[in-house]
């Protein structure tokens, strides 16, 4: 029997049909499209494969070891570098042409120290805005070591708030003793043993008059300003600009 | 042209053509540089990386990374939280999470238990801007505290349950992972999640969530939330070593987890957790 040519041109037809599905099944779908394994396994490596920006803190031990040393010294010493100089592992990677973060302004340390009643207790926080306004933290506290500028000493050991008022006054420039004598005995037995304070009007008068030396501080005419009143009656001493 | 011409040119025209595509594929075979999803699919085509799951070089150390013998988990300690927000930067910065305030990975919630067991939760990290002036304090609080929140890589997680195309998965280091180029975003595993840790990232037009920065982690660096953590109260670790920070921790501290009941048997651990945390 004699084989019909439309037959065989159908066929042929038909067989290039099937090729093409096949082409599209094995070689044009990925076969992550039809392994769970494989599908998996690619996306493990995609994920693997994204950059890193954080270096992590043996990567910054390698060349700033000194500030490593100090700071596992002190308070921070649980801290990482890039907790406060941000991401930096391209700064690791070509140390020269990129150079990370340094906060150097009043907002970043209460981020972490600003008072918030949420935060465990102990956990040292302070007022920003009652906190030495206006300077900037590390101009007191190395944030590499951080400790309290000055351990309290003197008078502010004990008058720490007069001492904390005085501190942001126009008078934060004046040592106690420029007003007060207090005797050895004030600090063994301090209410047997006062401190002097001031009693006339000539004594602030020494800066505020008219006459006197001092360039700086603002005059009145003692004749004239206040009457009877003394100083102390209207302007409080540890802040005069206070009302 | 008639029919015959026409299905002669057909017949060669087919062949032709896949033959050429095919030589074409294989020529940039390694072309990983296309942009689009699907491009890049057919792209990879044959040269499909045949790895076994969770296997990759471990960046510069050069050992292999073997996932089997790890089984990752977070061990989060509610007292030392100070609700500083750096670890929800560091995760947008390490993620490209989109910078809109309300795309997290990992996110930080202040809880505020009043008198009467009123309860209030706000998200600290929508407003990370830190307070001028310390708050009043309010006389009716009876505690406040912080909860640092993130997927908790459950080991039987709901996500990966609902996923109509397999997208999510667990890898054998126990990660819940997505596969942003397999999902069709229509946004199941938000819902199923009972932790609300997913995220529909409107740049790919996929799910989104936390890897425990999967990609740090191999390359045994620690993911960048703990990293950043100023007061350690986020610790990563491997439950299989005994060795490791996070058994420690676990060994120290009472252990709760979120949602216990719901049976996802999530690997975030807290310790110190209040009752009043959800």
């Amino acid at each position: 029997m004699r084989f019909p040519e439309q037959v065989g041109r159908l066929g042929a037809v038909a067989a290039v049909l099937v090729l093409a599905a096949l082409a599209v099944r094995f070689v044009m779908i990925p076969r992550s499209y039809f392994s769970t394994r494989l599908h998996q396994a690619s996306t493990v490596e995609r994920e693997i494969a994204r950059p890193v920006s954080f270096a992590g803190v043996a990567a910054c031990r390698e060349c700033h070891f000194e500030e490593y040393d100090r700071k596992t010294k002190g308070y921070h010493r649980n801290l990482a570098c890039e907790t406060c100089h941000g991401p930096s592992a391209r700064h690791a990677e070509d140390p020269m042409a990129v150079k990370p973060y340094a906060p150097r302004d009043r907002t970043f340390c209460p981020v972490c120290h600003g008072y918030d009643p949420s935060r465990p207790t102990g956990f040292p926080q302070i007022n920003p805005a009652a906190h030495n306004p206006l300077a900037p933290c590390i101009s007191c506290h190395n944030p590499h070591d951080p400790v309290p500028p000055e351990v309290p000493h003197d008078c502010s050991a004990c008058h720490a708030k007069i001492a904390r008022t005085k501190a942001v006054s126009s008078h934060a420039l004046l040592p106690c003793a420029t007003c007060h004598t207090a005797s050895e005995q004030h600090k063994i037995t301090p209410r047997t043993a006062l401190p002097t304070k001031p009693e006339t009007r000539e004594f602030c008068g020494r800066c505020h008059a008219t006459d006197a030396a001092n360039p700086n501080a603002p005059k009145v005419d003692l004749a004239t300003h206040g009457g009877a009143y003394r100083c102390w009656q209207c302007h409080y001493p540890h802040l005069p600009e206070g009302r | 042209m008639n029919k015959r011409q026409f299905l002669k040119g057909m017949m060669l025209f087919f062949p032709a053509s896949v033959l050429i595509e095919t030589l074409a594929k294989q020529a940039g075979g390694g072309d990983t540089t296309a942009t689009d999803s699907r491009t890049a699919r057919q792209a990879a085509g044959a040269a499909e990386p045949a790895a076994a799951p969770g296997t990759g070089e471990a960046g510069a150390g050069g050992t292999a990374y073997d996932a089997s013998g790890h089984w990752y988990g977070m061990g989060i300690e509610i007292d030392k939280c100070i609700g500083c927000n750096r670890c929800a930067v560091a995760c947008k910065t390490e993620n490209n999470v989109p910078p809109e305030p309300f795309f997290f990975r990992t996110w930080v919630e202040r809880y505020t238990i009043k008198g009467g067991g009123e309860t209030a939760v706000e998200c600290i990290s929508l407003d990370p801007k830190p307070r001028g002036e310390a708050a009043p304090e309010d006389r009716d609080v009876l505690r406040t505290f912080f909860v640092p929140k993130l997927c908790n890589h459950c080991a039987h997680p709901p996500c990966v349950q609902v996923c109509p195309v397999g997208a999510t998965f667990s890898t054998r280091d126990g990660v819940v992972l997505v596969d942003s180029r397999r999902c069709i975003g229509c946004r199941y595993c938000i819902q199923a999640c009972p932790y609300g840790a997913r995220f529909f990232n409107h740049g790919t037009n996929t799910a989104d969530k936390c890897t425990f920065c999967y990609h740090r982690v191999v390359r045994g660096l620690l993911p960048a939330c703990v990293e950043v953590c100023p007061t350690q109260a986020r610790i990563f670790g491997d439950l299989k070593s005994r060795a490791s920070r996070l058994v420690r921790f676990e060994r120290m501290n009472n252990i709760n987890v979120l949602k216990p009941a719901l049976n996802t048997e999530p690997k975030v651990y807290y310790a110190q957790l209040d009752g009043e945390v959800r």
